[in-house]
């Protein structure tokens, strides 16, 4: 295997696992909190268990997640040392911040984890939320860090070298906040389903209990918010990446001429060698309107770009459009949830409602993993983007396979041992909660 | 006047990371030495400081990336291997941690995670030493004619093998000091006691083992010790106090010798610092050492670090605090 291809596989397999966890550790900590507050407003016990069952799986992830970061903190280095030592200094700001910021949530989810008997409860629930938003601020961070390889800013690059570097104008870059925002709901989406979805199925399975409809409830209004969200920044993104990166735009749809007005073409696999796209669904006029904003816009296609400077298209594509089919169903499923509680007050949700969440469980993460691909995949073959290539910055160190191997063994693994942990946490929730009186069916 | 303030942190997140993070790691290591009832005991005390404990290495590696831009790519460039391994260590010892502790089923699993998290207990701090080991030694070179010696030979010699086993038996050391306090159990206080006491002398004889190492592999460590009238001063100081710790010990006075046990840990690290000053990364051949200095970034950037770091501390020493005075305060009621 080619190092550089190892390199980014490795780099791949790691975010990718990484990214999961993070999500976990931004938006569960608000869930956890508003259980905990319904806890301490009316005294019912399963609000309480509810918390603390959440807070059992968020150790686990957090744990995991926290490792994988740290291993990330290293890899940008072992993998990349010709990138780091340029960008380092400019783009190490918001690191420094995150720093800062996951410390913060370090200490804060010791408290919460081993305080519920130390802390009064107000106090204990105050630790929970800075968890959640120390998470959240650790996210915002490390994304305007990867927009800025994105949108390159605050240095001028002379011969090779970064002059005139201003590190607050590199933070700040021009994709930092779409790209933060998409994010940031992203894991709320991909948690809030995940969960509610988990709890829908265990409704379906083990009958109507109380534990998991208030677990559902929580969840999915979270979920549900923030689904319906997502496709207005989605649209913010998708404009600032037209007029940022066109090749990137030009690879997730398949663009391959410069077209004016340009249609949207949905599903289809891009053809590299003909330059055509295949199988697709044109919806004539829409892309111009969704890049520009005008109905007769002109995009830029790939014809614009050497071929040496394109994106693996096919790859960009697809990944696309899984992101945002998955993205557009969890919006209607949050829209069907909210007409049901509006239209059938206080009754329990119909069971193929249920079903419907259950489907979503993974749908998020699917989302999420496919939104870093086209970024990512999306940027290439550039690693700061128009500024240093990938090919260029890789380690100079021979066999990167052996590393790249290694570590996709581990990450299986503990990706193995996690889901089994879950499947057994969910098990032992069962046993406890399947006495709990079930809500009667009106 | 900025860079040294830069350094400064680097240094102090390096302490907190040894005094802290390390103690962690040797508890993991004295429950390889000692027996199971000690188990609960451990898990107890790093429990809910644990996370926080490891988040200064990475404070560490931001430090270093975002001041000393190639320091940090030298290092990940040439040392890729140990590097790799301790953060594998790293990886399965957190895992291994967490999931011995939020298993909803306890049971024959718990083995295996116990099992896993000793040995990257072992591992972890033993790979952490060699790249130190390494950085000191000088055998990395710019321009490596073979994969073994631009990959291997630098870090894959005694020298490193036995900073190493120092860097274990320090963080063993420190968790077997501060264990005493954490429990009330006779037996185990005298077999951490007796456990402290042996590494206590474990460290001096690798110490000295060092030295002869570095002088055999052409690194004059003695003379630049001796030419460092504050490196000698800490090595006096941890020399001297070594009677106070055993008296410490003996008369079962808790506080006291973590105190000394960290003063000791900490001037080893001052001394080392000194010495070592302004060098970071000493290569090989006629290549220029790396140092501060020689690699830093510029003044725009180092501002940015220094502020981060102000107000991060700012943040977060407090909360450290409050941390340490809700799970660990009764250990420092004066009535204890």
């Amino acid at each position: 295997m080619e190092d550089l291809l190892a390199a980014r596989l490795q780099m791949a397999v790691s975010l990718g696992f990484h990214i999961v966890f993070a999500c976990i550790g931004m938006a569960m900590p608000f869930l956890m909190a508003i259980a905990e507050y319904k806890w301490i407003r009316t005294g019912e016990q399963v609000y309480l268990d509810l918390a603390k069952a959440w807070a059992k799986g968020v150790a686990i992830f957090f744990a995991t997640g926290a490792v994988s970061g740290t291993v990330l903190s290293f890899e940008l280095g072992l993998l990349w040392p010709t990138f780091m030592e340029h960008a380092g200094p400019i783009f190490g700001m918001p690191f420094s911040w995150e720093g800062t910021a996951f410390f913060v949530e370090a200490i804060a989810l010791g408290l919460f984890l081993y305080g519920w008997d130390k802390l009064k409860p107000w106090t204990h629930w105050v630790t929970g939320l800075v968890v959640g938003i120390s998470g959240v601020a650790s996210g915002i961070f490390v994304v305007a860090a990867n927009a800025w390889m994105n949108s390159p800013a605050g240095f001028d690059w002379v011969n090779g070298q970064a002059i005139n570097i201003d590190p607050v104008a590199a933070m700040f870059n021009d994709a930092w906040l779409s790209q933060s925002i998409h994010m940031t709901i992203a894991a709320f989406v991909a948690t809030g389903f995940a969960v509610a979805g988990l709890h829908a199925l265990l409704l379906l399975k083990g009958g109507n209990n109380r534990f998991h409809r208030k677990a559902l409830k929580i969840a999915l209004a979270i979920g549900a918010v923030a689904a319906i969200l997502q496709p207005i920044s989605g649209d913010f993104s998708a404009k600032d990446v037209a007029d940022r990166q066109p090749a990137k735009l030009a690879a997730m749809e398949g663009q391959f001429e410069t077209k004016q007005p340009a249609g949207l073409s949905i599903f289809g696999i891009p053809n590299e060698e003909t330059r055509e796209m295949n199988y697709a669904i044109e919806i004539p006029g829409l892309l111009s309107f969704l890049a520009h904003g005008d109905f007769d816009a002109e995009v830029i296609g790939l014809d614009q770009f050497p071929e040496d400077e394109w994106p693996p298209v096919l790859i960009t594509h697809i990944a696309f459009q899984i992101m945002v089919a998955c993205g557009f169903l969890m919006m209607f499923v949050g829209l069907i949830y909210f007409y049901l509680i509006w239209r059938r007050k206080g009754l329990p949700l119909p069971r193929w409602f249920l079903w419907l969440t259950g489907i979503c469980t993974p749908l998020g993460f699917i989302a999420v993993e496919a939104g870093w691909t086209v970024t990512e995949v999306g940027r290439q073959p550039w690693i700061i983007y128009g500024i240093m290539k990938t090919e260029d910055a890789v380690s100079s160190m021979p066999g990167l396979q052996y590393p790249f191997f290694i570590f996709t063994g581990v990450y299986l693994l503990l990706s193995v041992i996690v889901i089994w942990l879950m499947y057994r946490q969910i098990i032992t929730l069962a046993d406890r909660y399947e006495t709990a009186k079930p809500l009667r069916n009106p | 006047m900025l860079i040294e303030a830069i350094i400064f942190f680097l240094g102090l997140a390096i302490v907190f990371y040894v005094l802290f993070g390390g103690a962690d790691f040797g508890a993991g290591v004295l429950e390889l030495i000692s027996g199971k009832g000690d188990r609960e005991t451990i898990a107890h005390a790093i429990g809910p400081v644990w996370e926080a404990n490891h988040v200064w290495l990475i404070l560490v590696v931001v430090i270093l990336f975002m001041g000393f831009p190639k320091i940090y790519s030298t290092m990940s460039l040439y040392l890729h291997i140990p590097l790799l391994i301790m953060l594998i260590g790293i990886v399965f010892r957190g895992t291994a941690f967490a999931f011995m502790h939020y298993d909803a089923i306890q049971g024959k699993s718990n083995k295996v995670y116990n099992w896993v998290f000793k040995t990257s207990s072992l591992i972890t701090p033993l790979f952490l030493g060699i790249v130190i080991g390494a950085v000191v030694l000088g055998k990395i070179t710019a321009s490596p004619q073979t994969f073994f010696e631009g990959f291997v030979a630098p870090w894959l010699n005694l020298f490193s093998f036995t900073v190493g086993l120092f860097t274990l038996i320090l963080f063993a050391f420190l968790a077997a000091v501060y264990l005493i306090g954490e429990t009330t159990d006779d037996k185990q206080i005298s077999s951490f006691t007796t456990i402290a006491k042996t590494l206590n002398a474990c460290a001096v004889s690798t110490g000295i083992l060092i030295f002869s190492l570095a002088e055999i592999n052409g690194l004059p460590l003695f003379s630049m010790y001796i030419n460092s009238p504050f490196a000698m001063g800490m090595v006096a100081f941890a020399s001297l106090s070594i009677p106070v710790l055993w008296w410490a010990l003996k008369t079962e006075r808790k506080i006291l010798s973590r105190v000394v046990a960290a003063g000791q840990v900490i001037s080893i690290l001052l001394a080392w610092f000194w010495v070592q000053m302004p060098v970071v990364i000493r290569m090989a051949g006629n290549t220029q050492d790396l140092t501060f200095y020689n690699s830093v970034a510029p003044d725009a950037t180092l501002w940015q670090l220094f502020w981060a770091l102000v107000v991060g501390s700012c943040i977060i020493l407090p909360s450290l605090y409050y941390l340490m005075k809700v799970f660990k305060g009764d250990q420092f009621d004066p009535q204890n």
